[in-house]
């Protein structure tokens, strides 16, 4: 375990490199964010008090969650390494040396996500800050508590499935449309764009049964106390999972994409 | 040296012909990576309809945003996405690379030509899949158009392409104006792509905003001119001559500054290869 540990370390030390990049990218994401507030401030001053269920301080919590939950758990540049390490031929020093290399790449994630947030504190805190009147407080501490395992679950899912993807990179000489393709539907799907309970009830009930409303949706709903009692518990184990599956499927990606790996460049 | 002294017409002819054979090596590239060509068009279309749909989701819910209906705002988006991709099929390839020309000194080369600089390396490439997408923007708008009855005149359909060219030159003077900052700083290609998080504020119509911010997206970075007055010309053509003018000085405006910029980057560049 000693070895991932330092892995860990220097993982750390090199995304410190990115610390401006990091920052830039917090700070500038910020710019549509707070056009989606205010397009949904003009929306609510037109009419009824509610869109469907949500209070306009709810559907900006709702956005502010949003941020908060993808700078925890959001891939950045993971899919794109794993993808050029296959290209580039260096895992073919994972293959010789005894690592491991889904556990070294989660280690790098952890460490990437760890600076990632620590860097973004500063400007996503800030905007946070001045939209605290909208801030809608969790309903008790126990939902809080599940809302933060589910983020949990939500980072190693966002893991899996990039990792996977990027596994393609066996195969394909170019992954980054496949990168882009899966991302616009976790984009959409995942409720980055809107709440999903806003859909119709029959598209909002089919969508629950992929994973994409797990990669963000569903610890924000968590948090908002828009699923409770035997619905959570349901929807945490469906989350785990799919946390579980695609852990197998990223695993028997790997195993098959090895053997017709022929290390170019090495 | 003859050649550097000729006339206006002679310099035009000169780099029409020079622009026909980069599209020539462009194309030829193009079609070397037939698959992955088809790919980001399907990438592009699916966040095309990403776009769209959310305006409608939205619509399920309410009927105006400010003064704008559903098909209007379809149809910005539209337009938005039309600029977008007439932008991207021309400049942004090629903006995006500066900073690789510079860090790798790949620049030295190109300022011994003898051909203006700023032409060659804004229009050495030419992304072909732009041009399919902006059709497909274009499509759009004509199908909103339609759900509203607009029956356009030929002035206005003019003006509009003419307004949307403004927008493609207030795009592309910005992001050449922040791809030249990596003559300063090595860090720039992140600055650059960061500059993509504001074409989704061009998408969105001008009355959901108020105060600093929409003056500050109007006057410093005109994002909320780009997509919105062209469009308006087409659904309220009575009611934004001042706004028209505004977007077209705009784009003059940053033209001029971002070849000023350029100007004095370029003095300061002192070649990474040495």
């Amino acid at each position: 375990m000693k070895k991932y540990w330092h892995v860990m370390k220097i993982g750390t030390e090199n995304m410190l490199v990115y610390r401006f990049n990091f920052f830039f990218r917090a700070a500038v994401s910020l710019v549509p964010l707070l056009a989606t507030i205010y397009l949904w401030q003009t929306i609510y001053r037109g009419q009824k008090p509610d869109v469907a269920g949500y209070s306009l301080a709810a559907m900006i919590s709702y956005y502010l969650l949003v941020t908060i939950v993808d700078t925890l758990t959001a891939v950045n540049e993971d899919d794109w390494q794993i993808a050029a390490d296959i290209k580039d031929g260096n895992i073919s020093q994972f293959l010789l040396k005894p690592i491991d290399y889904l556990t070294y790449r989660i280690c790098l994630f952890l460490s990437g996500k760890l600076i990632f947030t620590a860097v973004s504190i500063v400007p996503v805190g800030l905007f946070m800050f001045c939209f605290r009147h909208y801030f809608v407080a969790p309903p008790g501490w126990g939902m809080a508590g599940c809302s933060l395992l589910s983020v949990l679950l939500t980072g190693l899912l966002q893991f899996f499935m990039s990792y996977t993807m990027a596994l393609l990179a066996f195969w394909l000489l170019e992954v980054s449309t496949i990168i882009f393709i899966l991302f616009a539907f976790e984009y959409i799907a995942g409720g980055h764009l809107f709440p999903l309970n806003i859909l119709p009830a029959g598209l909002a009930a089919a969508l629950n049964c992929t994973p994409f409303p797990y990669l963000l949706y569903f610890p924000v709903s968590v948090y908002l106390g828009q699923v409770r009692g035997a619905e959570l518990w349901r929807g945490l184990a469906i989350q785990a999972g799919w946390v579980v599956l695609f852990y197998f499927v990223a695993r028997w990606v790997w195993a098959r994409g090895i053997r017709t790996y022929t290390a170019v460049g090495g | 040296m003859k050649l550097l002294r000729a006339t206006f017409p002679g310099q035009l002819r000169r780099h029409l012909g020079i622009y026909h054979a980069l599209w020539r090596n462009s194309v030829a590239r193009e079609m070397s990576f037939k698959s992955n060509f088809l790919l980001w068009l399907v990438v592009e279309f699916l966040w095309f309809g990403l776009q769209l749909s959310f305006i409608s989701v939205i619509y399920l819910h309410t009927d105006h945003i400010g003064d704008w209906t559903k098909w209007q705002v379809l149809m910005l988006v539209g337009a938005s996405h039309f600029i977008q991709q007439i932008f991207q099929a021309f400049f942004l390839t090629n903006c995006t690379q500066l900073s690789e020309l510079i860090r790798t000194g790949k620049l030295d080369f190109m300022l011994l030509l003898p051909v203006n600089t700023r032409f060659l390396i804004s229009l050495r490439q030419v992304d072909l899949g732009g041009f399919v997408n902006a059709a497909s923007a274009l499509a759009v708008v004509a199908y909103a158009a339609r759900q509203l009855h607009l029956v356009p005149s030929v002035m206005q359909i003019i003006g509009f392409f003419i307004l949307c060219a403004a927008g493609i030159a207030v795009h592309y003077s910005l992001m050449f104006l922040l791809a030249s900052v990596a003559f300063w700083t090595v860090r720039a290609q992140g600055i650059v792509w960061g500059y993509y998080n504001l074409f989704n504020i061009a998408r969105l119509p001008d009355a959901a905003f108020h105060g600093f911010f929409k003056a500050f997206f109007r006057f410093a970075i005109p994002m909320l001119l780009v997509a919105n007055v062209p469009v308006k010309l087409l659904i309220r053509p009575l009611e934004s001559p001042l706004e028209m003018a505004l977007l077209v000085v705009m784009s003059a405006v940053c033209f001029a500054l971002s070849e000023v910029f350029w100007r004095v980057s370029v003095k300061r560049y002192t070649s990474a290869s040495a």
